[in-house]
């Protein structure tokens, strides 16, 4: 308890400059700011009730919308670094959605230093994902229905970082997860590819619950939505709260981010286009959570056990996703679990508090270049192999797609934290705030980020040993092979998808000494989210020439593994850990044995008294009247003699009683 | 002579004619019972006249005439149209009127 004390107060020092979200109406070229939602938003109406008219010019169309949206994002950049201090905040109120008295939900844009980073991030990496898509699409007769939804996507999620109320940011939240089940489950012919949606979806849902739950205890503690007064008033609501709404933002950041318990719908994403497991990993989606909570970071300053409880969610994916991209065949599937592990270093960054934020967005942004990098360049790898996406069936491709192999080989280095690349000062610098945490959680931190940093160099080299080196396992026909099997003829990609590639090749290499240079990046952000500098407990160079050693490790081994040795082009007979890390950790067999299964029982349970219970009483009441009248109907005999004797005795009767009351 | 033993015949008649139309099937005979009835009530009423000395009993008599002329006039024609179509006149075969 006593290194969170100290936490806390740094954090309130480290604030102190910043000065919160106190923020200037939007004027001058800010007043565009509305144009980078509206754009691709427009985009998704256009494409979508145009329907098959626009079918010829929809992917151009919406490539123009989202790099318009990019252009005005430049612009929004430029005039930023023109301005200074709190005037590079601004709001931009557009109308009030719904004025009830007390509740007031507005509908307003705010732009800061931290959601223009998303800004530049979502439609930079969003336009190239859509340039991308025009050629990898180019076959599908849905092509525009694709970028119909890309253009959804990536206009929810600018919603959702550019939302100055909680409100506005969960019908971006919600949007997003909208757009990905629609993304996910876009080849709905495939059932695969349906249950994959479902399950993100729901699996999400479970997050969104969260994220409710946070918005109506801030409603009913603040009174408002918005980001000024609820964090403003952070300090001054009670602990319980808000470690409350800090557990629950929690909730809300692992569904959207795939972090344990919650991470089970990310591999199975997998389903959907390339594209779009590029788009999910890199620019939209499941940055999301990150950003929810940097973006909520007075609320978890505030509140101590919510930060931890942040940090140990963040520790454990990262360890989880990267124990699992070390065995998986599927290169997608090797790249999502690497995205897994990968969010889980920023949560676990933006749970360490000022000393983490920044270099979380960093990470997230270094991780958005060389993830969208990898991913396209698996695209193309599997447009050149008839869509195979076994590993075991590749090998020795770098002499057909040189292009690929470059790229794709420099998102590698950078994501493995090669020196001087983008990931190794990003990487780098978050394994140094884990020891700054201080005491044994900060040592405990800084071991899993440094074991997962080796990890990582592993199941990477893997992924690129596989890939492009050895034999040429593809040339085989695989056992149980189809009668018209052939043999791929891999090739180049064309221009328009080797492209974006390039691009984001220069952004994994250079994008992190950028932002290290001067730390500029840190001094970008410290107005927003804080900056401390913890005490680390050893130099800086110690932690690094140990993160150093550590991706050397991992190398070495899965060199030694998948170069030295043949790789069958079978997966072969296992130990029970690899197994386990095939199978994902069983993350399936878990969420059925304690969820699903349970939840079923409690169905068939309620069905059960439905059938019997409600429906057994209102059928038994039912038959008990229907049998009683078709007793009774049986007296109408239709006999004449029947129904005088019933006069007869009935006038006895009345005489009789006449008669006995007379005589009473 | 004690006018009580003309309410015993009326009570006599009475039961014949109800047992009548209890158990007789031929349409004619029941509707002879029930004018046997009606009769049987007639004598109770102009009895009943004799015993109290006024005339209201004998003027009911009359009315029930009345009455019993119309519906005879009434049912006799029934049993006529039910003969006519059914070629019988027994009360238990026109018994379509149930469940």
């Amino acid at each position: 308890m006593i290194e969170t004390s100290s936490l806390a107060s740094g954090a309130l020092l480290a604030n102190e400059g910043g000065g919160g979200l106190h923020s200037t109406a939007a004027s001058g070229a800010f007043s565009a700011l509305w144009l980078v939602v509206g754009l691709p938003l427009l985009g998704a109406v256009l494409l979508l009730v145009g329907g098959k008219r626009t079918n010829p010019f929809g992917h151009i169309l919406a490539t123009a919308l989202a790099l318009g949206s990019f252009v005005v994002g430049v612009l929004m950049f430029v005039t930023m670094l023109d301005k200074s201090g709190p005037g590079r905040s601004v709001d931009q109120h557009l109308w009030t959605w719904a004025p009830v008295n007390e509740f007031q939900a507005d509908i307003g844009l705010h732009l800061d230093q931290l959601s223009m980073v998303f800004v530049l991030l979502i439609t930079g990496v969003g336009s190239l994902i859509h340039i991308y898509s025009i050629g990898y699409m180019a076959h599908d007769e849905n092509r525009r229905r694709f970028f119909a939804y890309l253009n959804l996507f990536v206009a929810a999620m600018l919603l959702l970082v550019l939302a100055n109320n909680y409100l506005l940011l969960y019908v971006g939240w919600e949007g997003v997860g909208l757009a990905s089940y629609l993304l996910i489950g876009f080849w709905q012919h495939k059932p695969s590819a349906a249950t994959a949606a479902k399950k993100a979806f729901i699996m999400n849902r479970v997050g969104d619950f969260g994220l409710a739950v946070a918005i109506f205890l801030m409603f009913t503690t603040f009174g408002t939505f918005s980001f000024e007064d609820v964090l403003g008033g952070s300090a001054t609501a009670s602990d319980g709260t808000m470690t409350a709404i800090g557990l629950m933002l929690l909730l809300a950041a692992c569904g959207k981010s795939a972090q344990f318990p919650l991470q089970a719908w990310l591999g199975d994403a997998m389903e959907g286009p390339t594209p779009v497991s590029a788009l999910i990993h890199a620019a939209t989606m499941v940055t999301a959570g990150v950003y929810l909570i940097t973006r909520s970071a007075e609320i978890f300053d505030a509140s101590p056990d919510a930060q931890l409880a942040v940090t140990i969610v963040g520790a454990i994916t990262v360890l989880f996703g990267a124990i699992v991209g070390c065995a998986k065949d599927d290169i997608k599937k090797a790249l999502a679990a690497s995205t897994m592990s990968q969010i889980g270093y920023m949560i676990l960054a933006a749970g360490l508090g000022p000393i983490g934020y920044a270099f979380a967005i960093m990470h997230l942004v270094t991780h958005g270049f060389f993830k969208a990098g990898l991913f396209l360049g698996a695209g193309s790898v599997m447009h050149g192999m008839n869509d195979e996406v076994d590993m075991r069936r590749y090998g020795g491709l770098r002499k057909y797609m040189p292009i690929t192999f470059v790229t794709f080989g420099l998102g590698y280095l950078a994501i493995i934290g090669f020196p001087l690349l983008s990931g190794f000062f990003s990487k780098d610098k978050i394994i140094e705030a884990a020891f700054a945490k201080g005491g044994t959680s900060g040592w405990i931190l800084g071991a899993v980020t440094l074991l997962a940093a080796g990890l990582t160099a592993y199941y990477m080299t893997r992924v690129m040993l596989m890939t492009f080196f050895g034999k040429e396992r593809w040339k085989e026909a695989p056992a149980g092979a189809p009668a018209d099997w052939h043999e791929p003829h891999p090739h180049e990609s064309p221009v328009s998808m080797t492209g974006p590639m390039i691009l984001l090749a220069f952004g994994s290499v250079f994008a992190g000494g950028l932002f290290a240079l001067n730390d500029s990046f840190v001094k970008w952000l410290t107005p927003v989210t804080g900056f401390s500098h913890g005490d680390l407990p050893m130099s800086e160079w110690a932690v690094t020439g140990m993160a150093i050693a550590m991706v050397a490790l991992g190398t070495a081994v899965a060199y030694l593994q998948y170069a030295r040795r043949e790789v069958p082009s079978v997966a072969p007979a296992a130990s029970p850990v690899t197994v386990a890390a095939r199978r994902d950790l069983y993350q399936d067999a878990i969420n059925e044995g304690l969820v699903m299964r349970p939840g079923q029982y409690l169905t068939r349970l309620l069905v059960w008294f439905d059938n019997k219970g409600v429906d057994g009483f209102v059928g038994g009441l039912a038959a008990f009247v229907g049998g009683t009248s078709a007793r009774v109907r049986r007296v109408q005999t239709g006999f004449v003699r029947t129904y005088a004797l019933s006069m007869f005795g009935g006038t006895l009767l009345v005489v009789a009683c006449t008669l006995m009351a007379r005589m009473a | 002579m004690n006018p009580v033993n003309y309410l015993y015949l009326s009570a006599l008649l009475f039961t014949i004619g109800a047992a009548g139309v209890l158990l007789r099937r031929n349409a004619i005979v029941v509707f002879m019972c029930v004018e046997l009835m009606l009769n049987a009530c007639n004598l109770a009423f102009v009895t009943f006249g004799r015993m109290h000395d006024n005339l209201d009993g004998q003027i009911i008599a009359f009315f029930t005439m009345v009455v019993a002329a119309c519906e005879v006039v009434v049912g006799l024609s029934i049993i006529i149209a039910i003969f006519r179509s059914r070629r019988s006149a027994s009360v238990d075969d026109a018994s379509l009127m149930k469940w």
